[in-house]
């Protein structure tokens, strides 16, 4: 996919076409959601213009036509991240359902059910969890508070000063008092990527399951879940092209079956009585409720999006726009890039100026409208490791380009004139 | 955005730093309270020392944070120091406004307001202390 191409790609995106005061938008602030091509907003208008109605349970065309659409979508998402056989076929339930695909409200929810649904039923007290330094909460706290219910022990692998995982430290870490292994795929303030296939394989060789939390992941790296051999995977639709509201927890059938329901009601029971229940197969079993049809509607077509640019060629682009955000920060003064030298990285960039908060460089590019993120980025304990409180973090996605990290160095040479730092 | 008194009050902030903590004879108390922003990572410690009568006779304060939140800061312990806890307990947003003398954008009043609220828990905290 050469650059030409991908100037194209800003015209699918109807939002990157409007402007603030005659100022175009630059959005670079991708890793806390991205932008939505037209086919993803035309489907969610489709859907309720001519598709809608409740799943599961009409006997009428329209209802037949949303559960298809709802259904369809939980295959693509299968094949998008590689939980098929050889033939792209799914594990199908005995009620002919892709099994192992549970849709969600978004990552942090399923890291929530992998939390309550498996964790409260299989760890107890002495128990040790894994976990790194590079998480972002909704990998963390879920963890916190399950150890704290159970008596469990939570540990993390460190990082080193390119902010990535020290591998040499996990054989003090893993044991066979080690059950559970949680481990980001892309950390959302570094970009670094972790090398999960490996811890993975370490973590099962004491027989602990594994947990990867791919929320940067899936946007941005082709994923195979059969290679890596997790039991769970998680990750959420608006951060690759999809609507809000709507995530996604892969877990393997066998692990579904040492897992209780945390939600329950409509939908996921088969038979109720006045005092006990039994629950529906997987997936339906963890799908309490109404769920996000029109989100599962929206969702297909943002996968083949992503399919026709081929997530190979979304890693390349993402990555060289950040290789040249970095070649450009460096001849910046008082710069500090975090990460600079990180050998397994992505479209993610974070960086400070010295003498001036992170916020207030967010504030001055922001008059420009241009769109970067300052802050923690939901991860204090990797600031408190990094030494500071907030970093400005600039994140690619398909359509940015090089005009775009252009566009962000100019507004940030201002901010020196402004604060009077040279 | 980022005047000349903002610039000014974040790079050489006023009553930056801490308090003596020797001061508390006389029945002078000496109040510390923090507050954060934790969606931008401004952390700021209020110390205020107020005397027998009520009046607040030192205010110092340490801390990281943005330009905006920094300055508002810098400008309220100008603001309080001197005045009676009645007095100053009337300082409001309008006020803070007022104090940095720019227009704040609606992603910034946390950070213009941080001080004020870091203000009122100590405020808060003495009424707790001494009741009137």
């Amino acid at each position: 996919m050469t650059m030409f191409q991908i100037e194209e790609l800003k015209n699918d995106f109807p939002i990157l076409l409007s402007k603030t005061n005659d100022k175009p938008l630059v959005y670079l602030d991708n890793a806390a959601t991205s932008q939505k091509p037209e086919c993803v907003i035309k489907a969610t208008e489709r859907f309720y213009t001519s598709e809608n109605a409740n799943v599961h349970r009409g006997v009428y065309a329209l209802s037949q036509i949303a559960t298809e659409l709802y259904e369809s979508a939980r295959l693509s998402v299968a094949r998008f991240i590689g939980a098929v056989d050889d033939d792209q076929q799914p594990l199908y339930s005995e009620d002919g359902d892709v099994a192992e695909i549970i849709f969600t409200r978004g990552t942090t929810e399923s890291i929530n059910l992998a939390a309550y649904g498996w964790g409260d039923a299989n760890i107890s007290e002495g128990n040790e969890i894994l976990v790194s330094m590079l998480e972002h909460h909704s990998n963390l706290v879920p963890w916190q508070e399950l150890c704290k219910r159970k008596g469990a022990i939570l540990k993390f692998i460190p990082i080193d000063a390119n902010g990535e995982i020290m591998l040499d430290k996990l054989d003090d870490l893993i044991s066979d008092r080690t059950k559970l292994v949680a481990v980001t795929m892309i950390s959302n303030a570094l970009g670094t990527i972790t090398p999960v296939k490996e811890i993975i394989r370490r973590a099962k060789e004491v027989g602990a399951v594994t947990l990867v939390d791919g929320a940067q992941a899936a946007p941005h790296v082709p994923v195979d879940v059969r290679d890596l051999d997790c039991d769970f995977f998680a990750f959420s639709a608006h951060k690759l092209l999809g609507p809000t509201g709507l995530g996604v927890l892969f877990c393997k059938q066998k692990i579904q079956e040492k897992m209780n329901p945390f939600m329950f009601g409509g939908n996921m029971i088969r038979e109720v009585n006045l005092y006990d229940s039994t629950w529906n197969s997987s997936p339906h079993k963890f799908e309490a409720g109404t769920p996000n049809i029109a989100g599962a509607a929206a969702l297909t077509p943002a996968i083949e999006y992503l399919n026709n640019l081929g997530m190979e060629n979304v890693f390349n682009h993402c990555k060289e726009l950040r290789n040249y955000a970095v070649t450009r920060l460096r001849n910046l003064p008082k710069i500090q890039i975090y990460a600079e030298r990180a050998k397994n990285v992505c479209g993610i960039v974070s960086f400070n100026i010295e003498g001036v908060h992170a916020h207030d460089i967010a504030s001055v590019l922001a008059e420009d409208n241009v769109a970067i993120r300052a802050g923690h980025h939901c991860a204090q304990p990797l600031m408190n490791l990094l030494g500071t409180s907030a970093t400005a973090r600039m994140s690619f996605y398909v359509y940015n380009t090089r005009a775009d990290v252009d566009a962000a160095i100019s507004s940030l040479e201002k901010i020196y004139k402004i604060f009077k730092i040279s | 955005m980022y005047a000349e008194n903002i610039l000014h009050h974040f790079k050489e902030p006023h009553h930056f730093g801490h308090l003596s903590p020797a001061r508390g004879a006389d029945g002078e108390r000496l109040f510390k309270v923090k507050e954060s922003n934790p969606l931008c990572g401004d952390k700021y410690e209020l110390e205020i020392l107020i005397d027998k009568y009520g009046l607040i006779k030192d205010a110092s304060f340490t801390g990281e944070g943005c330009a905006i939140s920094k300055a508002a800061l810098s400008m309220l312990t100008d603001e309080i120091i001197g005045k009676s806890l009645d007095e100053a307990s009337q300082i409001d947003d309008k006020k803070v406004y007022e104090l940095l003398g720019v227009e704040i954008s609606a992603g910034r009043t946390k950070c213009a307001l941080l001080g004020l609220k870091t203000f009122k828990k100590a405020i808060k905290e003495s009424d707790e202390e001494n009741p009137l």
